[in-house]
């Protein structure tokens, strides 16, 4: 696409185009706003497992609720983890940017690393509670619970999946502005998660302390 | 006032002769429904009618082989003009959101109807393609028949066996959802006796299309020995007779119970989806 | 090994189905052999299957609704012939177990495969032309949401020969759509096909939302865009907005049908008041999706016919923006028995209201378009002449739906059923065949006869009030929606007369087909040399038709609301003084310019969604899993492709343009 073709800033009379009237943004720009909607996109799935959740939080059956059956340590853990991850994310990508790829490298691999401890924590947890009759086939409270931190859960996965790809993708194409720009949004999707983490630890986890 | 009687009797006259339900209530609740929709109508036909007729009419004389039309190839804004066209709908909708907000309020299905007759309390239950009337203070139940003393406000406590329906009565008034595991209240008052038509109007299988009902307003000597009557015929709805009306059945002739196991409907209610043993609807009433 | 998958599963003892199912499998059959007999395998993958051309995806994205409309509408003749006939002792010709799928089928087919896509197509085709640019801002992944959407199609036309649809309304409800209520592969069908083509929407609302923000011609400000890119922007905003719900709604549904939850379950604190409300969520802007655009195409028509700008242009877009927030907020209107509180009601209720103050000033400023216009009465303009006076009547039903009480004895009965298909058919319906004909000549090079579009515009209005007024009138007299039979003989003739008005559309679907056909075979006639058959005043209408694949050799600069208007003025008056075209203002200066070359990710990826969507209906779980791993490697061999651009030198579109020389193009 010839985007970026007209890039004047100044008109023939000097004075300054507004940015609304400069012809198609840059690729960059085009990819990047994309990806931010794609996100938005993607938290308004989770907005909706959110209402869900809060609406069904009490729908225990008789059975246990949140209070009866989170353990907030591993939970502390997996949090750690999962912050960190998304610092070190942030360091590959300064790296890249830079075009030092052992640095790269590096830090994709502890970023991976970080999120894969996340997610044995998180499975370690999921059935732990199957194993104790709390799965989530057991009462509304339950399905909502681990829909919820499952599909973040599944959000991290498809994320360590995704780094796995990208470091193949620089080990094949190298740090050329396309996998740079990739680089870019996984970093973007990485640190939502977080985000989204982060809700989820207050709303279901610190939330459950006041059952 | 004129307006209205003349476009109600336009309306009457288009389906005369047939039962035009919901313009011929039999109880208060109808009767300001239908006042309601009428009104409403008259408002905004005040808009779309003259909209309708500048439609055509601007069409027709704005044609390109008009020449007496004067042509404004160059206007395509003015000040006034856009202060008005947001000014009549906002003013309209003001108007008509007034209406809404206090007939909403007036109208409220769980809102007793003021009475000087003792209300009724009847429990319903929609199930799989039948509905279920019982009458707790009579300790009675009846199957796909509603009987109703004309007079009295009656109060519905509702719910269903497992799928969602909603109990309509189309002459009396308000429909409200049936739903598994929740109570819905209705307060509804027949005027006249007579026989009406209820039915489901929320979709929910098959058998969908079968799900009506006979409402019977008698008087209230009628309703009494109805009741009578039907204490000393029939047999009992207890937790064996529930499971088997939960089978999913449709066109069940009327047929009622003589007894009623004391509970049910909180048993019903406190087990959704599932037909209530005698050992759970018993703990129902001691906890009373 | 084949998961629920047997012979029962296709239809050998309902001959309804199994003849539909025969005709279906001939004619497919007889299609993909003619191409192969014609040797057009190679056109057609080059040109259309793979290509990234918005204006080729557009068109695609028509067809897909024309031929979904045929299945859709079949469903509605049945319908109506069904409840004219079904009165008392008479049951009919469809038991309710297929009447139940079929009225289903009709409202997720009508919805989701046919109206989306007209929009859609509309909106490719038309969107990237009027801003001045030459594609959208992500081609391939156009490319990709056409195909997924085609998948869902072909998933909801399999359970036509094997298996069976959803039978419980066109939103499953549940209890209803649980596993309990619902055993068979129905509401699975229905799940599966929608979160396939649900993606591919969603795709294309992040596509068409970043084109509009951020791709237009140099100039062109937001205030200057055409009023039909306004529309489209709020379309695909809410397309971002909503949809989501819906997926995650169905996901849950999912999880409650697949692996045993419970969140919509009667049983252990499932909450099917939850679904209601997120379902709607979605639902509710969904036709806001629907009728922005058509609103759109409106504002382009009246104003092109009537030779005037279009009136107000601020305020329509002040009122566009407020309708695509609004619509967010309305929800709960579509279950006002459900048993919320008055003051919820009441407020959701006036919320409903408020929306119709922006839709009214709409209305208002497409009326005074026209005041002081000088109009031509060509097809485009019967539609929103028809829609003007149609749509105000829905309007009309829905503000007194939108008022509780009235609402509690009207729900869910014929009034509302009557209701819905006033402002979709005489909305959205109207809008796209308005702007079907108003930009097929841009398309194809020729306009469609108008006598034949005429007697379309014809069947359509007399045939949608003759099938749906009466539907109004029985709503009064108690009828409910959803009825395989009814008792009260009554209701009896306006079902009759309600048939007949279905068949009346029938005839205006047939003619549109007849007109094609006639409009193809007599095209010479109509050529469109100039590339502005209506003298329009939007930029598209400076390009050929149809345009070459680059839409622009050189970029437009804007200036104003109506580009194309303004050059065209300018034009003229420069011609007073410059005999040449080529010696007007601007002497074209051609650059090499890069385009997206062709992709077959789209195909190939919807390719294997349609067999991991049959493996997830029928619980065929190494079809499951291979469908997993085929898309994952259509993606990653689209990651590792770094040959994606096309490059058209100068000398070409020079040539292009010279040989061209009628065209009113700005340079």
């Amino acid at each position: 696409m010839s985007a970026g073709v007209n890039t004047a800033v100044l008109d023939a009379h000097g004075r300054p185009i507004p940015l609304s009237e400069r012809g198609p943004a840059s690729t960059w720009s085009m990819i990047s706003f994309g990806f931010w909607l794609f996100l938005l996109s993607d938290i308004v799935i989770f907005a909706s497992l959110f209402a869900t959740y809060a609406v069904l939080s009490n729908a225990t059956a008789g059975g246990p609720g949140g209070g009866d059956i989170f353990e907030l340590k591993g939970v502390f853990i997996e949090t750690c983890c999962l912050l960190a991850s998304s610092f070190t994310c942030g360091l590959m990508l300064i790296a890249a940017r830079r075009r030092q790829l052992r640095q790269f490298y590096l830090w994709a691999v502890v970023t991976w690393v970080l999120g894969a401890a996340f997610i044995g924590l998180e499975v370690t947890e999921f059935s732990d509670l199957v194993a104790k009759g709390f799965g989530p086939t057991h009462s509304a409270f339950l399905s909502a619970f681990f829909t919820l931190v499952g599909t973040h859960g599944c959000h991290v996965s498809s994320g360590l999946l995704w780094l796995l790809v990208m470091m193949a993708q620089v080990a094949t194409l190298g740090l050329r502005t396309t996998v740079v720009r990739r680089l870019f949004c996984f970093s973007l999707f990485w640190h939502a998660l977080d985000l989204v983490w982060i809700g989820v630890f207050t709303i279901v986890y610190l939330g459950s302390l006041h059952v | 006032m004129k307006l209205r009687n003349s476009i109600t009797a336009l309306l009457g006259a288009s389906l005369a002769g047939c039962s035009s339900a919901l313009l011929d209530p039999h109880g208060p609740i109808g009767r300001q429904e239908k006042l309601i929709l009428i009104d409403s109508t008259v408002i905004m036909l005040a808009i779309v009618i003259p909209v309708i007729i500048a439609t055509l009419v601007f069409a027709w004389w704005f044609r390109a082989g008009n020449p007496k039309a004067k042509r404004l190839l160059d206007w395509d804004y003015s000040g006034q003009i856009e202060f008005v066209v947001w000014a009549i709908p906002a003013l309209v909708i003001l108007f008509l959101g007034g209406i809404a907000w206090i007939s909403t309020h007036d109208l409220d299905p769980p809102k007793p109807i003021a009475s000087n007759v003792a209300p009724l309390d009847i429990e319903v239950v929609s199930l799989d393609w039948k509905w279920l009337f019982i009458y707790p203070d009579a300790g009675i139940a009846s199957v796909n028949k509603l009987v109703l003393p004309v007079g009295t406000p009656v109060r519905f406590h509702m719910t269903s066996a497992g799928v969602m329906n909603s109990f309509f009565i189309p002459q009396l008034g308000s429909q409200i959802y049936t739903m598994a595991g929740m109570a819905t209240r209705l307060n509804l008052l027949v005027d006249d006796p007579g026989t009406y038509r209820g039915l489901s109007a929320q979709f929910s299988g098959e058998g969908f299309s079968d799900m009506t009902f006979e409402v019977s307003a008698l008087s209230h000597q009628d309703f009494e020995q109805w009741l009578e009557t039907t204490r000393t015929q029939g047999g009992t709805l207890d937790a064996a007779a529930y499971a088997a009306l939960m089978r999913p059945s449709a066109k069940d002739p009327q047929h009622t119970y003589a007894t009623v196991t004391a509970g049910i409907f909180d048993a019903i209610l406190v087990h959704p989806g599932a037909a209530p043993t005698a050992a759970q609807i018993e703990p129902a009433v001691s906890a009373d | 090994m084949l998961g629920k998958l047997t012979w029962a599963a296709i239809p050998f003892n309902q001959p309804i189905p199994l003849v539909t199912s025969i005709i279906l499998v001939i004619g497919i059959v007889s299609l993909l052999a003619l191409i192969t007999i014609k040797g057009w395998w190679s056109y057609l993958w080059n040109e259309w299957i793979t290509s990234t051309d918005h204006k080729r995806i557009g068109v695609m994205y028509m067809v897909l609704g024309l031929v979904m409309l045929l299945r859709g509408f079949a469903d509605a003749l049945m319908m109506r012939a069904q409840l004219a006939l079904a009165q008392g002792n008479a049951t009919g010709f469809l038991p309710p177990e297929h009447y139940d799928q079929i009225f289903s089928a009709h409202g997720t087919i009508m919805i989701f495969f046919v109206a989306m896509p007209f929009v859609i197509g509309l909106m490719n085709f038309a969107v990237p032309l009027q801003l001045g640019v030459r594609d959208v801002a992500f081609p391939v992944l156009n490319s990709v949401s056409f195909w997924l959407t085609a998948s869902g199609v072909l998933l909801v036309n399999v359970s036509l020969v094997v298996g069976e649809f959803a039978k419980t309304g066109w939103l499953v409800y549940p209890p209803l759509s649980e596993l309990a209520y619902s055993p068979g592969v129905g509401v699975d069908y229905y799940l599966w096909s929608l979160q396939i083509s649900g993606l591919g929407t969603l795709l294309t609302g992040i596509n068409f939302t970043t084109t509009i923000l951020k791709m237009r011609a140099p100039g062109m400000s937001y205030m200057r865009m055409p009023v039909f890119c306004w529309t489209a922007l709020a379309s695909n905003l809410l397309i971002v907005a909503a949809f989501p719900i819906l997926t995650a709604t169905f996901a849950l549904l999912l999880l409650d049908r697949y692996c045993g939850f419970h969140f919509f379950t009667p049983d252990l604190g499932g909450n099917p008041m939850m679904y209601i409300n997120l379902i709607w969520c979605w639902g509710h802007p969904e036709v806001y999706i629907l009728i922005l655009p058509a609103f759109g195409v409106f504002s382009e028509v009246i104003a092109t016919f009537s030779s005037k700008p279009l009136f107000g242009y601020h305020s329509m877009v002040v009122a566009t923006m407020a309708i695509c927030v609004l619509s967010f907020l309305v929800w709960l209107h579509h279950f006002f028995t459900m048993g919320a509180s008055a003051d919820v009601n009441a407020f959701f209720g006036i919320m409903t209201m408020v929306i119709a103050v922006p839709t009214g000033v709409k209305v208002f400023n497409w009326l005074f378009t026209m005041y002081g216009g000088s109009i031509r009465f060509t097809v485009p303009i019967h539609w929103a002449l028809g829609f003007m006076v149609t749509f105000v009547l829905g309007g009309l039903s829905g503000v007194l739906l939108a008022v509780p009480p009235a609402d509690f004895v009207l729900h869910n009965s014929l009034f509302l059923i009557a209701h819905f298909h006033n402002v979709i058919i005489g909305g959205v319906v109207f809008g796209v065949v308005a702007g079907y004909t108003y930009w097929f000549p841009k398309a194809f090079g020729f306009t469609l006869d108008e006598t034949l579009g005429k007697a379309v515009f014809w069947c359509w209005f007399f045939g949608f009030y003759l099938a749906f007024m009466p539907l109004y009138v029985l709503g009064i007299m108690g009828a409910t929606r959803r009825m395989q039979h009814y008792a009260d003989p009554s209701w009896q003739p306006y079902m009759i007369v309600a048939l007949g008005g279905a068949v009346l559309i029938f005839i205006g679907i047939c003619l549109m087909v007849v007109q094609l056909w006639w409009s193809i075979r007599t095209r010479e006639q109509r050529r469109d040399l100039t590339g502005d058959p209506w003298n329009g005043r939007t930029l598209e209408w400076g390009t050929a038709s149809p345009p070459p694949s680059w839409n622009y050799a050189v970029e437009p600069h804007v200036n104003g609301i109506d580009a194309f208007w303004a050059v065209k003025t300018k034009n003229r008056e420069l011609h007073k003084v410059a005999e040449s075209r080529y010696e007007a203002e601007h002497q074209p200066h051609y650059e090499t310019i890069h385009m997206p070359k062709r992709s077959a990710t789209g195909f190939i990826s919807a390719f294997f969604a349609v067999f991991l969507g049959f493996g997830l209906i029928w619980h065929i779980w190494w079809l499951v899993i291979l469908g997993i791993i085929a898309c994952l490697a259509v993606l990653l061999r689209q990651a590792w492709d770094m040959d994606r651009d096309q490059f058209i030198d100068a000398a070409e579109l020079e040539d292009f343009d010279r040989r061209h020389p009628g065209l009113g193009a700005q340079r």
